[in-house]
């Protein structure tokens, strides 16, 4: 089968996964694009029935009252704000997914809780309000003092524990999103020909082949 | 009233197959192929790629975004359906020693997700000259036909290159480097080390007749399973076909108990449970062939004692379950300020790696036997959940876009700029290396634990030695150079706290040895076609059979040994003698 028949074959298959595959342009330039989801209630064929009813069950559990989710809310913005290029961590769900995630992962839950707890705490303590409810240059100067290691107090090594924390979870929620991936310049997870590094790309590093 | 009883079925098969991995589904493709009437039984759920992959999937469409589970080792979308623990089937380590053990229950075994890497074990892998490891009973060209036929049957990519203990192949062409692979491949010259195109079990072209399989789309996600049948995985490749023939039934489900023997100490079938109603059965047949995997099968033949063979089936020389031996191995990784900013374009490539380091320093005499290769990887990949962790350690050592030096760590619109400009600057190298067979490394039968379904289970016994932990140092010390050759920043390196980052037995998952092959019966399990010398009509074929693993991934030669021991089943069954 060449990899035009099996392109075919893919989409034939891929229809019923909510795929349409453009098999008409040539090789290299196919696009498989979102069609219509897969039917309501028809389980995916890639999970076992008991992942399937883990997923869900997670999906449904709330770990984070609303104080700590706006809280997350505050601070994945700040984290990853809105810019020329794409949306803000909030656009992109992250507090959703970081949500998900601690159900997922309860190893992120005691971080996470005290850690939120230990921001409102020192917010109070400077500004008499939790963090949330502190002014934009207050949140700003507090994470100032939080979110560069090797500059921070060593009083503050707990918040900049949570911090980056929050940093890395940030990062995955938000480049692990739709906006984020496109914002990233992923272009891949599409057939093509690989024939190795465009020329333009060799040159610019100097290689002389696709070899080196 | 209890309902649970042995269901015994009347029908009589040429040959019953346990397991349906690489070497259960080659010798089911063989046996099916030459008209034999052959019953598979595989512990876990029928898999079809074309069906069941997550293949082409982006990360938002898993809530965790690919991260791992208990149950996906691998991540959200890898295709094993298992891993380092099961639900209900526990196995147990002795005195205070480790071993890893990852099981795929699943129709294709762990061909499903698998990186791909086929490489052939050379003439000194087979016939070592280190004074220290145990020749085998066959030489490389003993094998040589069958790599050859596994190489057009399944289609491989490489290049030839004439290396002594490198063997060539039938190769498809190889893809080209990534850029950072670019990097890799010029700075491993600078440090005098060797690297090659890969080869891989992937169709870079249409494989010349074969119509049910595909071209790869260059996708690079292998371990999800293809869709179109463009990688090798023995569910599509080998068991699929094998069925279409007619003469293969797969039960699914089918968990094995033990092998059934008769009063000579002949095997006559194998009783299993099924997992669908937990009900006991037991079918029969001429032949037994076990390729439940290495351990697997070990255990297996441990627990079927009866008063032939007290010991265990094929046990007379106590061999079984000892030599247990996987890959040595080791990481590192870094990044390349080279490749900060750098252009975006499709940089998936293929789900193996594109280049290599094949051992490249001979029988030179170092303190450790023989060697290892080198695995590299990088590229502009899909982000998945750990996307850019702990940029707080690189976006603080290069100037920024000003040129002006910054804080590590940061947020805000900066902070969102440099996971742009550090996006796609790293890579990673590992080596996989020859581990010695011990008879001291071994697996047994626990004599307390059962599994859920009353099986007693497998303890294991195994520690690296002297030689391991020096050649997981000579890889971090090459690691290093090739690094610094590069011109790139490299990660802290594993040092004598961690054993140099040698990973833990069974971790990388190439386990093999336990039911050696040999010439004396004494001093082994099975003879060098893979038949137990206590039972002419049993046969393993899975990596058991292993005497001594050179640095090279598994996989090849158990394909290739496992359609050698089909073929000659089929000539013994011609002389009428099983």
């Amino acid at each position: 089968m060449n990899r035009r028949e099996s392109l075919r074959t893919l989409a034939i298959g891929a229809a019923a996964t909510g795929l349409l595959l453009d098999a008409s342009c040539k090789p290299g330039t196919q696009k498989i694009t979102e069609a219509a989801p897969p039917k309501e209630g028809a389980p995916d064929p890639s999970r076992l029935p008991n992942e399937i009813a883990r997923d869900k069950k997670l999906s449904e559990e709330k770990f984070f009252t609303d104080h700590e989710l706006a809280t997350i809310t505050v601070l994945v913005d700040i984290i990853i704000p809105k810019d020329e290029k794409s949306g803000s961590a909030s656009d992109a769900k992250v507090p959703e997914f970081i949500e998900f995630i601690v159900n997922d992962m309860p190893e992120h839950q005691t971080p996470l809780r005290g850690g939120l707890r230990w921001l409102d705490v020192q917010c109070l303590n400077r500004y008499n309000t939790t963090f949330r409810e502190a002014s934009n240059q207050q949140q700003i100067d507090m994470v100032t003092l939080i979110a560069y290691p090797k500059k921070a107090k060593p009083e503050m090594a707990q918040g900049v524990a949570f911090f980056s924390r929050m940093r890395d979870l940030t990062a995955t929620g938000f480049f692990t999103s739709e906006m984020g991936v496109k914002d990233i310049g992923y272009v891949g997870n599409s057939p093509t020909i690989w024939t190795g590094v465009p020329a333009d790309v060799l040159k610019a590093h100097g290689f002389d082949s696709v070899w080196g | 009233m209890s309902d649970l009883q042995i269901k015994k079925t009347s029908t009589l098969y040429d040959a019953v197959i346990v397991g349906s991995g690489a070497g259960g589904g080659m010798a089911a493709y063989v046996l099916a192929h030459a008209g034999l009437k052959v019953l598979m039984l595989e512990a876990g759920p029928f898999f079809d790629p074309a069906k069941n992959s997550a293949q082409l999937k982006f990360p938002w469409e898993s809530p965790r975004r690919g991260a791992s589970t208990n149950t996906r080792n691998f991540g959200d979308f890898d295709a094993a359906f298992g891993g380092w623990s099961l639900d209900g089937e526990p196995y147990t380590t002795k005195n205070g020693t480790d071993f890893q053990w990852f099981r795929s229950r699943m129709l294709g075994g762990r061909t499903n997700h698998w990186g791909r890497i086929s490489l052939r074990m050379g003439p000194y892998d087979f016939q070592p000259k280190d004074g220290l490891t145990t020749a085998w009973p066959i030489t490389y060209d003993d094998v040589k036909p069958f790599y050859d036929k596994v190489d057009r049957l399944i289609g491989i990519f490489g290049t030839v290159e004439g290396l002594e203990n490198e063997p060539d192949g039938i190769f498809l062409p190889p893809p080209a480097p990534r850029l950072n692979e670019l990097y890799i491949k010029k700075g491993a010259k600078k440090a005098g080390v060797t690297t090659i195109a890969s080869r891989g079990s992937i169709l870079t072209q249409a494989l010349p007749n074969n119509k049910d399989r595909g071209a790869c789309f260059y996708c690079g996600q292998c371990n999800r399973s293809c869709k179109v049948y463009g990688d090798f995985s023995s569910s599509s490749c080998l068991v699929i076909p094998a069925i279409k023939t007619g003469n293969l039934t797969v039960i699914a489900n089918a968990m094995a108990r033990e092998v059934l023997t008769d009063d000579k100490g002949l095997a006559t079938g194998i009783s299993y449970i099924n997992k669908d109603d937990m009900q006991e059965y037991q079918v029969k047949g001429k032949i037994v062939i076990l390729g439940a995997s290495a351990c697997e099968s070990a255990r297996l033949l441990l627990n079927s004692k009866s008063s032939a063979h007290p010991g265990g089936l094929a046990n007379s020389s106590g061999v079984v379950g000892k030599y247990l031996h996987d890959s040595t191995g080791a990481g590192a990784s870094g990044w390349l300020p080279q490749l900060m900013d750098r252009k975006r374009y499709n940089e998936d490539g293929v789900g193996a790696i594109h280049i290599y380091s094949p051992w490249w320093l001979g029988n030179k005499k170092l303190d450790f036997p023989r060697g290892y290769h080198i695995e590299y990887g990088g590229g502009l990949h899909m982000p998945g959940y750990g996307f850019m962790d702990g940029i707080e350690a690189k976006n603080g050592l290069v100037p920024g876009r000003d040129g002006k030096m910054k804080d590590a760590g940061g947020f805000g619109a900066d902070l969102k700029n440099d996971y742009r400009r550090f996006y796609g600057a790293s890579f990673g190298m590992a080596g996989r290396g020859t581990a010695i067979a011990r008879e001291d490394n071994y697996c047994e039968i626990d004599p307390e634990v059962v599994d859920k379904y009353g099986i007693p289970v497998l303890r294991f016994h195994y520690k690296w030695a002297a030689e391991e932990i020096k050649q997981a140092k000579h890889m971090q010390d090459t690691f290093q150079e090739i690094m610094h050759e590069m011109g790139a920043i490299a990660e802290p390196p594993a040092g004598p706290e961690t054993m140099y980052g040698l990973k833990a037995p069974g971790v990388i998952i190439h386990e093999v040895g336990t039911v050696r092959m040999g010439d004396d019966p004494k001093k082994s399990a099975l003879n060098k076609y893979n038949q137990a010398h206590d039972c002419n009509n049993l046969f393993v074929v899975d990596a058991a059979p292993f005497v001594q693993q050179g640095d090279k991934n598994a996989t090849w030669t158990i394909l290739a040994l496992s359609m050698r021991t089909a073929e000659y089943i089929l000539a013994q069954r011609k002389k009428l003698n099983v």
